[in-house]
Formats: structure tokens, sequence, C-alpha cells
């Protein structure tokens, strides 16, 4: 007997979205198992951030279906958690511990529950100290940490993020990629990862997904090997998939 | 030159002067304004037309300790509650709806271009035809003078939040009545806040230029009616006593309720400014 396959976490079947006459994504296929960090990689009009809003359920598939744990997505839901590329995506009237616990409080968990989950949560991401600010008071890395430490506490099946370290300076970016991945190993959430950046993408994911523009489709999928020799290997790879008039310089 | 061996002077904590010096300044301003009232009056030298500063407040006083004033002003304050209660209902109904649809939204749209250059009081006519000489005729013109000027401004505020935030919201999986109460409202606050100082300066002048007009009732009227009355009678420094009620009230009003709440909400959050 063939020991049984673990189903998906998600999976994507044949999706299109069309915006009018303009096809964003042609019939993407695409499963997700858990704790596996695929990232979605590709130049600017290849649908990435479409794709990651599809499987949010904050856009309706034009055809197909997006199947979270077998079941049709229909709506946003804290079992899929985003987070956004900008900075106001934290609600100005809470701080930050509230914030966090938000999804908890919203769920039904009781207020101290919640707080002391938050505060957790807080450490975690080394805002030790900030519980009681105002996210206005933050700076735009720190904000980050709270929107992941708040998308972390609802428990998601799924954690998106759509360019999250893309309006963060260079040194912020990569102490945040780090601290993403100590993350992961901490709570072994699933991922789902929109980036332009090849080095990102190579660093954060452990599945990468090329897009191509003009209709949105997948061009290839890359398993990201342990080895860093292997992963520069990689790295050229996707050089050549995403800018080949370039590739031989 | 620093050599690292003087101990630095002791950092100067927030003095406790410092938070008072805005209301200095205001008192200090007012001062001029009273002692340049008080020159003109004594210049002019007479009371039929530009009583002095100190005739005014002795009037004010007189007026205080019989418990006139204090009547008028919770007579015209009480009108002015429910009307601007009734203003904010209806401005919050309005706004729902038109967050809620297209149809709302270009209601909402049309009501507010039509009414809000109307001034409220050339309403007052065809209160007094309806409503008759009274209250309701007051509270319809005050509502009318509120609704517009709130609804107009929350419902921009709505428009403004940004897209994050109600996406935000929508993954948290609020949608509808959660998402308006829990994400959309606060979200417009400071919007909403502005409309209601407005509303307020509208509803207030409303109020006592209709009051100008008749009183609630014949036995006691608001301190427009008491204006009103006090000319006919030529005691034109209990006018200027009921001149000076409606201004300080106004100024309590925008100075400290209006002040607080931002203070509490919009300021803390970093939402203004």
């Amino acid at each position: 007997m063939a020991p049984a396959a673990e189903p998906p976490v998600l999976a994507l079947e044949r999706v299109s979205i069309r915006f009018g006459a303009v096809t964003a994504l042609q019939e993407v296929d695409l499963t997700v198992t858990s704790g596996e960090r695929l990232v979605l990689v590709g130049p600017s009009g290849c649908g990435k951030s479409t794709l990651l809003a599809a499987i949010g359920g904050f856009l309706a598939p034009s055809a197909g279906r997006v199947l979270l744990d077998g079941q049709p997505v229909r709506r946003p839901g804290p079992d899929r958690m985003m987070v956004f590329q900008e900075f106001d995506q934290l609600l100005p009237w809470k701080t930050v511990s509230q914030n966090i616990a938000y999804p908890l409080r919203l769920a039904g968990v009781a207020r101290a529950e919640a707080r002391d989950r938050a505060e957790e949560l807080i450490r975690q991401v080394g805002l030790a100290g900030f519980s009681t600010a105002y996210p206005h008071t933050l700076s735009g890395g720190m904000k980050m940490r709270v929107a992941i430490a708040r998308a972390l506490a609802a428990r998601p099946r799924l954690l998106l993020m759509d360019e999250p370290f893309a309006a963060l300076d260079a040194l912020t970016r990569r102490r945040m990629q780090q601290e993403l991945l100590r993350l992961w190993q901490e709570h072994g959430f699933t991922l789902v990862f929109v980036t332009h950046s090849i080095e990102e993408a190579v660093l954060l994911g452990s599945r990468i997904l090329v897009l191509s523009p003009h209709p949105g489709r997948i061009q290839a999928v890359l398993d990201v090997p342990e080895a860093p020799t292997a992963r520069l290997g990689l790295e050229g790879e996707l050089n050549r998939l995403l800018l080949p008039e370039t590739a031989d310089v | 030159m620093f050599d690292g061996t003087r101990p630095l002077p002791a950092v100067q904590g927030p003095s406790v002067t410092l938070a008072w010096r805005p209301l200095l300044r205001r008192a200090g301003v007012l001062l001029v304004l009273a002692l340049a009232w008080e020159l003109y009056g004594r210049w002019i030298a007479n009371d039929l037309i530009f009583p002095t500063f100190l005739d005014t407040i002795a009037a004010f006083w007189r007026l205080t300790v019989s418990g006139e004033l204090p009547a008028r002003a919770a007579s015209s304050l009480e009108v002015l509650a429910m009307g601007y209660a009734a203003g904010l209902a209806l401005a919050a109904v309005l706004v729902l709806f038109a967050v809620a649809s297209t149809f709302g939204s270009e209601l909402l749209s049309t009501l507010t271009a039509m009414f809000n250059p109307l001034p409220a009081i050339a309403l007052l006519p065809l209160a007094l035809l309806w409503f008759g000489l009274g209250a309701p005729s007051l509270v319809f013109v005050i509502t009318h003078s509120v609704l517009w000027a709130v609804a107009l401004n929350a419902h921009s505020g709505v428009r403004a939040i940004p897209p994050t935030l109600r996406r935000v919201g929508e993954n948290l999986g609020l949608r509808g009545w959660q998402l308006a109460l829990r994400i959309l409202a606060p979200a417009a606050l400071p919007a909403v806040i502005a409309g209601l100082k407005i509303g307020w300066a509208f509803a207030w002048r409303t109020l006592i230029a209709a009051e100008l007009v008749f009183g609630t009732n014949s036995r006691s009227g608001g301190l427009g009616w008491l204006i009103f009355e006090r000319r006919n009678n030529l005691q034109i420094d209990e006018v200027f006593a009921g001149l000076l009620a409606v201004i300080a009230i106004g100024l309590v009003v925008e100075g400290v309720l209006f002040r607080t709440l931002e203070r509490r909400t919009v300021d803390r959050w970093g939402l203004q400014r």
C-alpha cells in the first residue's frame, strides 16, 4: 500500500483572473503543503500580488478554484492572515499589544489570555517594552514586526506576505528576513511570500514559483537547495529566467 | 571643550509652567481686549449705545446671581441638545446608508450639495408654519444646520480611509456592520470630529438667531430671546451680558469639550498632524 500523501493546505485549480479584457492570471495550478515556504517571484505585472489576493479571498477567480484544506475560499478570513507592504496596516487607535491581541479577541479569546499571548509574541518579535505604544510612534520596521506578530497571533493556516519588506531600508530588510526565518523555525507556519527580489526569494523560500507576465502564468517551479553554493547556482538560474537579456553579463 | 570630568548640567525636565503657557497667552489677549473695551466705553460715555466692560460684567453678575442668565442658558442648551442629537442621528443613518450602497452615496452627495449651502435660519418661516411658535420649530432648524455639515464630513472621512485598513478588517473576518463600527468609524474619527465642531458652531448660531425671532414659550426663552427683550427695554448692559454668555458658552464647548475629545482620541492615535 502506498503511503498516503499529506493533503495540501492550499490548492489552486486552473485559476484564471481577468480584469475586463486584461488577463492577469491564466490557468494557474498550485499546491502548498504544511510548513512550506513558497515564494512567488516575477517582474511587475506578472500577477503575483493578484494571485496572493485570490488566495487571501480578497479577489474571486474568474475561473478555477482556490481550495484551503479542500474547502473553496469565498472571502477573506483570519485563517489566511495577510501582511501588507503598507505601514498603515496597524489600527492606529489600538496599542501594539491591543493590535496583536485583536484577532484573538475577535475569535472569542478572553481578554487576559489574549493579552498574555500578545505579550509573548511582542517578546518574540523583539518589541519588549513597546506594548503600550501607539503605532504612530513606531518606525517602519517596528510596525512591520507588529503586523507579523498580529498575523501569527491568529494562528493562521497560511501566512500571506505581499512584498512586506520592500519599503524598508536595506539593513532593516536584512534583519527582518533573518527574523522571519527564525519565527518560522519557532512557529512552523506555512508561508506564501511575494517578492520581486531574487535574492530575497532564494533566502526565504523553500520553493520558488516564477511567474511570467502578460498574461501571468507559471514559468517555473524550483526547489531551494540547502547548500550555499547550490543556492548561488539557483540565483543564477533565476536571473536567467527573469532577466534573459542580461544573463551573460 | 568637554573634558568628560565635569558633570553635565542637569537636564531641565518639562516644567509645569510650560503647559500653562498657551493658556497664559490666551488670558493676556483677553485682558488686552477687555482693557480696550473699557477705555472705548468710557470714551463714548453712553450706556445706551456701548456700555463699558465693567458695566457689562456687573450686569452679567447681576443676571447670574438672580438666576435668570443660567436659566436662559439652560433653556437654549436644552433645545440645542435636542436638535444636535437629532441631527447626529440622521447624519449617522445617512452616512451608513451611503457607505453601504452606491445609491446611498449618491443620495447623500446630492442632498448635501442641495442643503449644506442653505442657511438653516432660512427655513424658520416654514418651520413656524409647520410646528408653530415654540421649541419644535427651533429643534427643526438646528437639526437642519447640524445634519449636513456632520454628514458631509463623516462621509468624506470614510472615503479617505486607506484601502489597506479596510482590507485588514476584512482579513480579520469583519464584514458589514462589524466592519463599519470596528474599523471604518474609528478610522474616520478625525473627519467626524471636524464635522461635529462645525455642526456645533452652526447649531449654536442658528439657535441664537432663531431665538431673536421668538422665545421657546411665553414665560421664558433662551439667550437669544433675552438679548432681544433687553434691547427692547433699552437695557443695553444686559444685552452685552447676554452676548458675553453666548460667546463664553461657545468658547467652553470648543476649548474644553472638543479639545478633550481630540486629545483623548485622534491626537493620541497620531491621526491628526
